[in-house]
């Protein structure tokens, strides 16, 4: 499935540290190892993995353990490291680095498993290099010289397909096919290049924000009024219609307002001033 | 003219022999160097006489024929040196020979009786044809020619063989012999086992295998005896190799291919393998085979027995330097075996089928990242949680939430016994038969821990399937958990955990005294710390060896004294003891993508519950969580299904069990804690 034009379009996949949902050990994160899978799928062994963070993190190993099952039996995987701290601001440094290296498709997780979390990483660095964005995907089906095209995931099992031009950064949905295997072998004979030379800022917008744990969301009870088998089966079957409105023709500060105040009135904001308002 | 052709017939096969014998020894050396002392070759004749003749001799008429034959053709072949090759022609050393000649001629007549197939009586499936059908008639060629030749020495007919037809014709049965079993041995023929074999128990892998010896419960005949060892078999892998496991025929230590080139072909491990009778695509003697053409490069179309069941014989080639999975076997056949060691307890040959499958699926899994889907979640799971079913390693004593159990981590002056739990503790099943050994310990007065949520997998799933990485990362882990406490000894209910924190600690310097539940069990009775009531109805009840408990570490007696002591009598099944067929659960057989039913084939456990049907047993005592769960999940009606544990609990004489609901659960703990 891979075209010729591929070899010339280098890929990049953007990998980050995942924690386990039941023990929150660090570990591959599920959508990014996706990202990986489907980097690997399209560019094979020249696929090039990018982190910033710690430089001593062992689990970006676990990805360089995908690099097997390849065309080229003996490829090792190479994973480009840029050094910062947990304060520090990650998109300018990968703006900086995917800009030098000249590659002109980035895949990613939608979010990260730990930090912020946010799934804002990819739009931020989309926006500062002026590249399209696709998020959810599910396949890449094809790729050309300046055009690709790909699947998006859409609610209740639909998919979208879309034709994009190059260069552009995908984000993959946890419905692409499942990553394969990390083995230990490759993982081990994988190669990190801590990229020196870039200089990291610190992240100047987190530092103002007010931190607070995390609630879980109570979950919204259905009432299944009848009694008859058949009406039941409907209402299990049938989408959700949980209400809402579809809003047009509002210009970004209006909508998030209006966003704003739907999360307060559902109680997922409290109601203090939050932080930023002005930036929707 | 027979003065002057024999010698040069004996003399050119002993050398043309020597030459193939120096090729099969450089095709061996294509394998890893292990250090061995050419001392060990001391050895031989004890493990030969001794060892090997006692697995042989578990069927009593091969034992008897290959004395006949083997020894009455050792005997002429050096008498014919002596008489025929160097021409002292002794009527003494003449009539020893007739002797020998005669011996070997009625050995190679009941070979061939049993090869022989007239309608009435199949051949044996278990038996290859082809080169090893010419051996049996080759056989009868020597000790007939030999035997004729030879009858001048003693006087008899020196006129008619001076010359002719006749003198050629002996000639010929001589050669033929001589070519089939002194030039074969060398060159790779069916007789290669007497030479490779031999050098096999010299210089075998696990000497340690040798002189350890259980007698088998419940069986008078001497050669009946569990021969294995209590070891592991399987080496520690250096993770820093360059190359982790066996890819290739040459990655394998050279005594591994020399142990493979002793092969027989007896199909003994084929006709004893759980995953071959279920019609799995695994067959042990085939897999030695496919070794051996790997070894030596070809294809597999000269191998003339039994196949992998629902895979083509012929379709596959090796080579010394080429990958072997799945040019050579298929990965579906490495993953189909349980690691039961019910072939390498069955060899005679003393081949060690087990470690090296593991050897390969350490490539796969290790280098190739091809463990099959169930498996790989398994590992993942390890990796991150701890256990193999990905569930949040605090849960481990929820099952015992209201049992108060003593945390070892409460008493730094150190305990008696270490209840260790295995992953059986987040299995509903066997949380029953934990909360019966809790109780079995209190009324026995133990004073136990357990470590709670700071015990890991010991790491046995991830070791049979081949994540040598995995299995060490737990085991350091849990060594160095263990270092932390003070304890006597460790009891399990688990006998892979028994297995591995036992055999397979030591490797890496964890060594405890580990106990199963049943030895511990069998002790406190022993010392009478336990009061039971006899059991009112008479029910048949069989016993389940586990693999792990039984052939791994030869306990068959500890669990048959408890029923005993619980006043049942046992009603043993046909395949019990060293000889117990595998419930199809251990070595991460049960991960693989192999489908377990396939159309038209029983499942494993399917038929070890027929062998336990077959004794008309209500009740099947076991003594593994994973046999307890293979073999509770056959439909019903069947059989009970009851691990030791809960069997010894009922018939406690405590407060608690005084009442019939008792051991349902949750009855106060407090009750529980007064001894009997």
């Amino acid at each position: 499935m891979t075209p010729p034009d591929a070899a010339a379009c280098p890929v990049v996949a953007l990998v980050s540290s995942g924690r386990h949902p039941v023990s929150g050990r660090p570990g591959r994160a599920r959508e990014d190892a996706r990202a990986v899978e489907m980097g690997l799928t399209l560019a094979g062994a020249r696929l090039q993995l990018v982190h910033a963070g710690n430089a001593e993190e062992p689990v970006l190993r676990d990805y360089l353990g995908m690099y097997h099952g390849l065309d080229d039996a003996a490829a090792q995987g190479e994973l480009a490291l840029l050094p910062m701290t947990p304060a520090d601001d990650a998109v300018l440094l990968l703006a900086t680095w995917l800009a030098e290296s000249g590659c002109r498709l980035v895949l990613a997780g939608q979010r990260a498993e730990c930090g912020e979390g946010s799934g804002l990483l990819p739009y931020l660095l989309a926006e500062r290099l002026g590249w399209t964005i696709v998020s959810g995907a599910a396949t890449i089906e094809r790729i050309d010289a300046d055009r690709v095209t790909l699947l998006q995931v859409l609610p209740q099992g639909q998919r979208r397909r879309l034709e994009v031009s190059l260069p552009c950064l995908i984000t993959v949905d946890t419905l692409a096919p499942p990553p394969r295997q990390s083995a230990f072998g490759p993982a081990r004979r994988g190669r990190i290049q801590v990229v020196d030379g870039l200089t990291a800022e610190e992240d100047s917008a987190s530092g103002e924000w007010r931190w607070q744990p995390a609630r879980a969301r109570p979950k919204r009870l259905k009432i299944v009024k009848s009694g008859n088998a058949r009406d039941r089966f409907r209402a299990a079957a049938a989408r959700s219609s949980a209400g809402g409105q579809v809003l047009t023709d509002l210009t970004p500060e209006q909508a998030a307002d209006r966003l704003i105040a739907y999360l307060r009135e559902e109680k997922i904001l409290s109601e203090e001033k939050i932080l930023g308002d002005e930036m929707p | 003219m027979l003065q002057t052709l024999l010698p040069i017939l004996i003399f050119a096969a002993l050398i043309v022999g020597a030459i193939g014998a120096a090729r099969r020894i450089r095709l061996w050396r294509q394998g890893q160097r292990t250090p061995v002392g050419w001392a060990r070759i001391l050895h031989m004749p004890k493990r030969y006489l001794n060892d090997l003749h006692h697995i042989v001799a578990r069927d009593k008429a091969m034992a008897h024929t290959h004395v006949a034959t083997a020894g009455g053709f050792v005997a002429a072949m050096a008498l014919a040196i002596v008489v025929h090759g160097f021409g002292w022609r002794n009527p003494i050393l003449g009539g020893l020979l007739l002797a020998a000649s005669a011996v070997m001629f009625v050995g190679a007549l009941a070979v061939n009786r049993r090869r022989i197939h007239p309608r009435a009586r199949p051949f044996p499936e278990k038996l290859s044809k082809g080169p090893w059908q010419r051996l049996s008639r080759s056989l009868l060629a020597y000790s007939v020619g030999m035997f004729l030749v030879s009858l001048p020495l003693v006087g008899i007919g020196p006129v008619a063989f001076g010359g002719g037809v006749l003198a050629i014709v002996l000639l010929t049965l001589v050669a033929w012999g001589v070519l089939e079993l002194v030039v074969g041995m060398g060159w790779g023929g069916p007789m290669k086992h007497a030479f490779a074999g031999s050098l096999h128990l010299a210089f075998h892998r696990r000497p340690e295998r040798f002189d350890d010896r259980q007698a088998h419960a419940g069986s008078t005949n001497t050669h009946d005896a569990h021969r294995g060892s209590r070891s592991t078999a399987l080496f520690p892998l250096d993770l820093t190799a360059p190359k982790l496991g066996v890819e290739k025929p040459a990655d394998f230590q050279w005594n591994q291919l020399l142990g493979f080139d002793a092969c027989v072909q007896c199909g003994r491990c084929q006709a004893v393998c759980p995953a071959f009778a279920a019609g799995q695509p695994l067959n042990p003697k085939k897999l030695i085979q496919d070794m051996v053409v790997g070894m030596a490069g070809g294809s597999d179309t000269g191998y003339a027995g039994a196949g992998y069941p629902g895979i083509e014989i012929g379709k596959h080639q090796g080579a010394p330097e080429q990958a072997i999975v799945p040019q050579l076997v298929e990965a579906e056949t490495l993953w189909a075996c349980t690691t039961c060691r019910a072939c390498v307890e069955e060899c005679p040959m003393l081949i060690e089928h087990v470690d090296a499958i593991v050897d390969m699926r350490r490539f796969l899994t290790l280098e190739k990242g091809e463990t099959p889907e169930k498996g790989a979640v398994a590992i993942d799971n390890l990796i991150a949680t701890d256990n193999p079913g990905g569930l949040d390693n605090a849960s481990r004593l929820d099952w015992a939430a209201d049992l108060e159990l003593p945390r070892i981590q409460t008493r730094p002056e150190g305990v008696d016994v270490l209840l260790w739990l295995g992953d059986g503790a987040f299995d509903m099943r066997n949380q029953r038969t934990l909360r019966a050994l809790v109780q079995i310990l209190r009324a026995g007065g133990v004073d136990f821990a357990v470590l709670g949520d700071e015990e890991r997998d010991s790491g046995d799933v991830a070791r049979r399937l081949g994540d040598e990485a995995t299995f060490q990362r737990l085991a350091e882990r849990n060594i160095i958990t263990l270092s932390r406490y003070r304890f006597q000894r460790i009891v399990t209910v688990d006998p892979h955990s028994f297995h591995v924190l036992g055999r397979e600690y030591p490797d890496f310097g964890g060594k405890y005294r580990v106990l199963h539940h049943s030895t511990f069990i069998a002790e406190l009775f022993d010392a009478g710390r336990l009061t039971i009531r006899p059991a009112e109805r008479k029910e048949t009840v069989t016993y389940h060896d586990p693999c792990y408990l039984g052939r791994y570490n030869g306990e068959f007696a500890a669990p048959r004294r408890i029923l005993e002591a619980l006043g049942i009598e046992i009603a043993e099944m046909e395949r019990s003891g060293f000889r117990s067929r595998c419930c199809g659960g251990g070595g991460g057989a049960a991960l693989s993508d192999v489908p377990a039913d396939l159309p038209g084939r029983a499942r494993i456990p399917d038929m070890r519950m027929e062998d336990a049907r077959a004794t008309g047993a209500t009740t099947v005592a076991v003594a593994c969580p994973q046999c307890t769960a293979m073999l509770e999940g056959v439909v019903e009606p069947r059989p009970q299904i009851k691990d030791l544990a809960e069997l010894v609990a009922d018939a406690l004489v405590t407060p608690a069990s005084a009442e019939p609901e008792a051991s349902v659960a949750v009855s106060s703990p407090s009750r529980e804690e007064e001894p009997a």
